[in-house]
Formats: structure tokens, sequence, C-alpha cells
């Protein structure tokens, strides 16, 4: 008895000291920053001076910040790349789970992007936007196009950092729901097809509702991931682009607070950021919640 | 039946190749310019084949900027964050998996949460924790958070211990086993496939960060691989002189690109699972 409560309590010490480092981890470089960062959103905070509370008045200024409302509004809109890359890798993987030769080789193929440093591929994706040289206009010239100087053009700056968006994110999606296809039995297809029921239909009532959880987890982390979008802006268009119309909300808070020193108001944009993760994942376990009712 | 299964798969097959086209002709495109004299790169239409090759884009950008000393930057915070970190992750996995003590689920829960926190909310305090420290323009920033382990890592392995049976470690135990050595003996050496792919990608991920070196460091010569190539961009764009700024970017992808094709198995099965599961 005394020999297995010794063996316990040492059990507790040395459980509580392996994740020691982690915790610690935890509470120094995020928990703490963050709290840290809520009280400087109600300050005028310059990185200098004295931290003055001035309650809300960090968010009232950005209520009616253009320049806010414009890298809110291009984050945005950047995220109708999502629905497209969505749609693209769902393609590609039933067109893989179908056994075509060269799986292998196609999975590399469109993974290799996702591996592909951002800087350097942003870095060749500006230089394929070139009005004059650049590789996409000179594909759009083949079928009699001539296409725009694609990152010094306010309307079509957007869709070209969504078109590169998408090409740099497919193969990750794709291998995701392949891995959801493969892990679908073949018996529901079996007993769809004995019902009478095969290609589009045996898709909507069995393929798309068993890759649903897959589908809500690339949803959830494309807005995670979107909502923080930065590094292509700031290679590809270190002014925000033509009217800012290709500034993130990353970018600007990353220009106010090490270009302007403006560090309360930066906070101020950080902490609205993180609300709106919080809540957009907290939207996505209730939906998921559900929908493992619907399964039970 | 068959003839048509063949047709299908024949039209599949020729847009999955469509689509292969287009993923890697960028970067293909990517290569043979850095291959380019001047004419070429500036040709309507578009030259695949440089005639003839010019290798000499790839000797100037060693002197041109300080990519070696980017690469070495890149090496040093990589390495010893994956390496230490990977130590204090897996242990903490292990701890949370097979050790009992109080409050676990509890601190467990507070962990995965706290993933919800995203980098630009934490990023401007911790600036100044660093800069009070003295830390800025120098590689501490970026690797001393990672030695405290990845949360991510953490939540992986915990769940890939599960599957190891508790009764192997119950019996290491009994045979008075201490806490330490029944990770590095016996749990260690069952998950290793997946730490590897883990540290795989975490490598990677350290490897093309961008915001966090942008943040911290400013003298060329502390700068990380992928601020030394932006900087290429924004230096030689002006002068147009692509081939070399393409040299450059290749060499900031070939290392990735060698790590992936060598553990392409791993890694693919590794990210299909926390997909999966996720």
């Amino acid at each position: 008895m005394n020999t297995k409560l010794g063996l316990y309590r040492k059990e507790k010490i040395y459980g509580f000291l392996f994740i020691l480092p982690p915790l610690l981890g935890l509470l120094i470089f995020t928990l703490y920053p963050m709290i840290y960062s809520i009280y400087g959103s109600f300050t005028d905070w310059d990185g200098l001076g004295q931290m003055n509370f001035i309650g809300l008045g960090n968010f009232k200024d950005l209520w009616s910040d253009e320049l806010f409302h414009k890298a809110l509004f291009n984050t945005l809109f950047m995220m109708l790349g999502i629905p497209i890359g969505i749609t693209l890798a769902l393609l590609l993987a039933l067109g893989l789970n179908r056994g075509v030769p060269g799986t292998t080789a196609f999975r590399v193929i469109y993974y290799v992007p996702v591996i592909s440093s951002l800087a350097a591929v942003s870095i060749m994706w500006n230089w394929a936007y070139n009005g004059d040289y650049g590789l996409v206009n000179q594909f759009l010239d083949l079928f009699g196009i001539s296409g725009p100087n694609w990152m010094a053009n306010k309307y079509t700056v957007k869709p070209a950092l969504i078109i590169m968006a998408v090409w740099k994110g497919l193969g990750y999606t794709m291998l995701l729901y392949l891995a959801a296809l493969q892990s679908v039995s073949r018996s529901y297809y079996e007993a769809a097809e004995l019902d009478g029921a095969s290609g589009f239909k045996s898709f909507w009532h069995i393929t798309w509702p068993m890759v649903r959880p897959v589908t809500f987890f690339i949803i959830v982390t494309n807005i995670i991931g979107g909502s923080q979008i930065f590094t292509e802006m700031n290679i590809m268009t270190p002014t925000g682009g033509p009217e800012y119309a290709s500034a993130s909300v990353v970018f600007y808070i990353w220009q106010k607070a090490f270009g302007n020193f403006q560090m309360g108001y930066a906070s101020a944009m950080a902490v609205f950021l993180g609300v709106f993760i919080f809540v957009v994942t907290l939207i996505q376990f209730r939906m998921n919640e559900k929908q493992s009712f619907d399964v039970d | 039946m068959t003839s048509r299964r063949r047709v299908t798969h024949s039209i599949i097959f020729v847009l999955l190749l469509i689509g292969a086209v287009f993923m890697i002709g960028p970067l293909l495109w990517m290569l043979s310019t850095s291959f380019k004299d001047k004419q070429d790169v500036f040709a309507l239409p578009p030259v695949w084949i440089p005639r003839p090759f010019h290798f000499d884009k790839y000797s100037e950008i060693w002197t041109a900027g300080p990519l070696l000393s980017g690469i070495r930057n890149s090496l040093i915070i990589a390495v010893t964050v994956t390496i230490v970190g990977t130590f204090t992750s897996s242990l903490a996995a292990f701890s949370f998996a097979k050790l009992r003590f109080p409050g676990k689920n509890k601190i467990f829960l507070l962990m995965l949460s706290s993933l919800m926190i995203p980098y630009p909310a934490v990023m401007i305090p911790q600036f100044f924790m660093f800069s009070k420290l003295g830390w800025i323009d120098t590689l501490l920033p970026l690797i001393v958070p990672g030695l405290f382990g990845n949360i991510v890592m953490i939540f992986f392995l915990r769940q890939y211990l599960s599957s190891v049976p508790n009764a192997i470690i119950e019996a290491a135990k009994i045979d008075g086993s201490s806490y330490f050595r029944l990770y590095s003996s016996i749990t260690f050496p069952l998950i290793k496939p997946a730490v590897a792919a883990q540290l795989i990608l975490w490598f990677m991920g350290i490897w093309n960060d961008y915001l966090s070196p942008i943040i911290y460091l400013n003298s060329p010569e502390k700068q990380t691989l992928q601020l030394v190539i932006a900087n290429f961009n924004a230096t030689y764009a002006i002068q147009t002189d692509y081939p070399l700024i393409m040299a450059a970017s290749i060499i900031a992808l070939l290392p990735m690109l060698i790590i992936f094709l060598v553990f392409q198995k791993q890694i693919i099965e590794s990210v299909a699972i926390s997909g999966v599961k996720g």
C-alpha cells in the first residue's frame, strides 16, 4: 500500500515535470502576450513612452479607418479562393481515387507547391504576373486574350493573389480529401449500385456526406490561415498594392506596429483578428457537434 | 463495361495531366528563367529551353547577397528548434498519454485551445519582451520559443500513443524502470516514425517562415534565407535581373524539395492522418 502510494506520487511529479516545458512556453509566449495585447489595445501605446488608457478609443478609430476597412475587405475577399480550392481539390481527389496510372507521381507533383517556400513562389508569381513578359499573359495570348498588368491594377491584384493561393494550397487539400475518400467503405457504393444509384447520385448521397468532416476541417483551417495572410502581399505588393487593394489585415497590423510604432492601435487590430478566429472556430465546433448527432 | 471504364480512366488521366502541367509549369518556368540570358528572359513567345544554358547566375548569387549566411541562419534556427523542441514535445506527449497526474486533461485542453490564438495577436508584446532582453536582431527570438515544444506535435503524438498498449508501460513500471526510461527506451522507439514525420513538417514550417524573421531580423547577415531572397527580389527586380532572382529562389526551395522527395511517403501519410483525425 505504501509503495503504491509512493509510486503514484512519483508519477504525479514526473507527469507534471514532463509537460512543464510546453506549459511554460504556453504561459510565457502565448497567454501572457495575449493578455498584454488585450491590455495594449485599450491604450495609446507607442512602444516608447507611457501607456495611457484610452478606453475603446482604438476600436472607435478602427471603425472609421478607411485603410483598415480596405484591408479587412481584401482579406475576406481573398477567401473566395477557399470554395474554389475545395471544389478543385475534391475533383482531383475523386479522379486520383479511381486508381489511374501514375497516382503517386500526381500526388507528388500537386504537392510540390505546398512545400515550396511562400517567399520564393511569391517572387516567382510576381514575375509571372508581369504585364509584358509574364508567363500568365503569354499563356493568355495563346487564346488571343491580352492580359492586364496583374499586380498593378486594383481590379486584378486580388484575383491574381487568389489564383496563386489556390495553386499553392491545392495539393494539401487534395491530399486530405484523398485520405478521406480512401477510408469510405466500398460496400456503400455497392449497395447504392444495387439500388440503382450511381454517378452523381452516389456522390451526393454517399461521398459528400462521408467527407464532410474533412470539408469542415479544411474550411476552418483555411479561414484561420487566410485571415493571417501576409507574406504574399509583403513581397508582391510592398506598399499595399494599387489603392491599397492587396493589403491584408496582418499587413496593416505589421505596418502600423513596426512601421509607425502605433502599438496600441495595432494591438486593437490584433485583438479583432483573434476574436474573429475564435468565433470561426467556435462555429466549427458547434457544427461538428450537430454533425455527430446526425450520425447517431 | 471494361472498355467504358478504360475510356473514363483515360479521360481522368488526361485531365490530371493537364492539371499537373499547371501545377509544375510555373516552377519549371522559374527554373528555366534562372538559366537564361537577358534576351531570352524577355523573349516573346517565351523560351522554355534556354540556348545555351547559362550557369553563371548560380555562381553570382553567392556574392550578390548574403545567401550563404541566410542558409546558415535558417539551418541554425530550424535544427536547434526541431531537435530540442521534438524532445520536449514528445516527452510531454508521453506524459499526457501514459502518465496519471491531476489536472492533466484540463492542461491539455488549455494547450489545445491556445492553438486558436493566431501569431499576429501575440507578436507585438512578444516583440517587446525580446527587445527588453536585447534579443532584437539576433536569432534567439526565433529559437527560444520553439525549444519549449510544439502543441500540434504534442497533440499528434499523443493521439499516436493511444495505440500503444498501456500494458507494456505498466509492466515496465512494475519492473522499477524510471519514468524517463519509460519514455526514452520504450515509448520513443515505438513512436519514431510519427516523430520523424512531424519533425520534418515542423522543419519545413520554420525554414519557410517569413513573418517572424521579418519582425526580428534587420542586419543582412543575421537574416534567414527567406528574407535574403525577398531582398534579392526587392533589389534586383528594379534592374530586371530575373535570372539572378530566380536562381536565388530556386536555392531557397531546393532543400525542402529534396527533403520532400526523400520523405514523401511519411510526409503525405502524416498530413493525411492529421487531417482526417482533426
